[in-house]
């Protein structure tokens, strides 16, 4: 009790900023222009992907480029359900229905490391993509759907609870007994499973809440896309741009997905806008200049600054805390 | 009584047999020494009772229930634990935390003041009170080691299985181990340690099993084993051919 107590003391000025931000985002709708709403829905919308992603593989190490099947799902959930049912409900849906898919992948996937986990979870998007591409055009005898439209005021407001929610959570999972089960996995997943974790469950039970997140978000973005079929909702760009976002802005804390996403997104608007032909060019550069330079993101270049003007005094508890 | 039996237990990797049917028994309270060449099956051993391979064939036995071919952290919560031949820690946690997790997780249920005092206690049990918040990384050999020793005793185990705990240690570390895996027993913790040194390994067991090429050769007291024929061949034809080699 009181290490929470003292953990919230510590975390105020961190808390009075998300609020302040979080008070001026949902004001946004009510005194800009309509594309700002747009433009700020897709960054959240980014947001919460790459919050979902890290939500798994931050802590475990293992890296999912399973996020693009699990956003489709919410697209097709939205597209089947979103006519009968009310959006709140249709959203939920949404989630559950990547949960239960992420329990079946996460238990066939999850025995695999390194490149094999990340290889056969990128492989998943294109089955399931191909499958019901097969299944629509030789079953139903169509291709894609039309996808009920919503306000794009309701759904920047789904969203950015959403990224509260996702937010929320990855900051007491994070510091929950559950949360160490899973950085010690990231760790060393030998030993964790050799002093009683259940490294299994603990593996695939987050791949699943981490893809409710995901298909939550699939779901409700879905309402923008007005048409789809399951090569718009299985694209594989959702699984890279997630993976790319967290590492660029850092994954080491629960911000870093959160400006990751910001700034990438802001800057694929700005390069796509300004220099539609050499948007990529300058795009590729950056992420390797990123990567090479800054190995923790942007938030781990914040965290050295700041160690260097602390002078040292709380370096080593900050740069080696356990994330 | 016995705490651990093992029957014929067998396990191939492809065509190697690397244990070949191994029956052993432990008595609760004793210190077991595991020997024998590079190779011999010590650690494939250790792996089968711990529950990090499933055996081929066989029974394991640990306190009147059979274990074989259970997942490593259903193993450790009914109190069978063990340490690796390389040291497999968390190495960006600290030396509490990660003495923390063995006691967070090594038995179910428990609070975290439960979990955070018991750690505590085992850091002074191992004399690591004083580098509980360096990163376990950031620590030489001898002291990962013994890191991961005190995480391995904050489970709560009835039974600990150490794989070469004093390789790579100098002899006064060597005797520090020694010291250590004594008070250890006397915590009444049974012990089944793999170990190539022989003086720590004559000193400490009353009992040692000599394994070669994953066949139980011979088991006996010290005395009898290091005035063994066929063990003595072991170890010195294999110093022979080491000697012939260089």
């Amino acid at each position: 009790m009181t290490n929470l107590s003292m953990t919230v003391k510590k975390n105020i000025p961190y808390i009075a900023i998300s609020v302040l931000i979080l008070a001026l985002l949902a004001a946004v709708p009510f005194f800009s222009k309509p594309y700002t709403v747009v433009l700020l829905k897709n960054i959240l919308m980014f947001a919460a992907l790459t919050l979902s992603w890290a939500l798994f593989s931050g802590p475990t190490g293992y890296i999912s480029l399973a996020t693009a099947a699990f956003y489709g799902v919410g697209i097709y959930t939205a597209a089947y359900l979103g006519k009968v049912l009310p959006l709140p409900v249709m959203v939920l849906c949404g989630g559950l229905a990547s949960f239960l898919l992420a329990l079946i992948i996460g238990a066939i996937t999850l025995r695999l490391r390194g490149i094999y986990f990340a290889i056969f979870t990128l492989s998943s998007v294109e089955l399931i993509k191909q499958v019901l591409h097969w299944f629509e055009i030789t079953v139903l005898g169509t291709r894609g759907r039309p996808v009920v439209k919503i306000s794009n005021t309701t759904v920047y407001y789904v969203v950015l609870l959403i990224v509260v929610l996702l937010m929320v959570t990855t900051y007491f999972l994070k510091r929950s007994r559950y949360g160490l089960a899973m950085s010690s996995i990231g760790s060393c997943e030998d030993a964790a499973a050799h002093i009683g974790i259940n490294v299994t469950w603990v593996k695939v039970l987050t791949f699943a809440l981490s893809s409710f997140f995901i298909g939550l978000t699939g779901a409700t973005t879905a309402t923008g896309l007005i048409y789809i079929d399951s090569h718009i909702a299985f694209d594989l760009n959702y699984s890279f741009f997630p993976t790319l976002m967290a590492i660029f802005g850092g994954i080491g804390n629960v911000f870093g997905p959160v400006i990751g996403a910001a700034v990438f997104s802001y800057l694929r608007e700005i390069l796509i806008t300004r220099f539609p032909y050499a948007y990529m060019i300058i795009f590729g550069a950056v992420m390797i200049l990123t990567i090479l330079y800054l190995p923790n993101g942007i938030i781990g270049l914040v965290q050295t600054i700041k160690d260097k003007v602390l002078g040292g005094k709380d370096a080593t508890a900050s740069s080696r805390k356990v994330n | 009584m016995q705490l651990l039996q093992v029957e014929k237990l067998t396990k191939h990797f492809g065509g190697l047999t690397a244990v070949s049917g191994v029956d052993l028994e432990v008595e609760r309270g004793e210190i077991l020494g595991l020997i024998g060449p590079n190779g011999a099956g010590k650690t494939t051993l250790f792996n089968l009772i711990s529950g990090t391979f499933a055996p081929n064939a066989g029974k394991i036995i640990f306190n009147g229930e059979s274990i074989g071919g259970l997942k490593p952290n259903y193993i450790c919560r009914k109190g069978l634990v063990r340490t690796f031949q390389t040291v497999k820690i968390f190495p960006e946690m600290t030396v509490f935390q990660n003495v923390l997790m063995g006691s967070l997780f090594g038995s179910e249920g428990k609070s975290w003041p439960e979990a955070t005092g018991q750690a505590r206690e085992i850091l002074d049990f191992t004399g690591l009170s004083h580098l509980s918040d360096v990163p376990a990384g950031s620590l030489t050999l001898v002291n990962q080691k013994r890191v991961e020793v005190a995480r391995a005793l904050a489970t709560r185990p009835q039974m600990l299985l150490l794989d070469e705990l004093m390789a790579g240690l100098n002899p006064a570390e060597v005797a520090e181990a020694m010291e250590l895996v004594t008070r250890i027993r006397e915590r009444g913790i049974t012990i089944i340690m793999i170990e190539h040194v022989m003086k720590a390994i004559m000193n400490i067991c009353k009992r040692i099993i000599v394994l070669h090429h994953g066949k139980k050769i011979i088991e006996g007291t010290p005395e009898e084993i290091s005035t063994n024929k066929t063990v003595i061949e072991i170890y010195l034809g294999e110093e022979e051919q080491a000697h012939a080699g260089s």
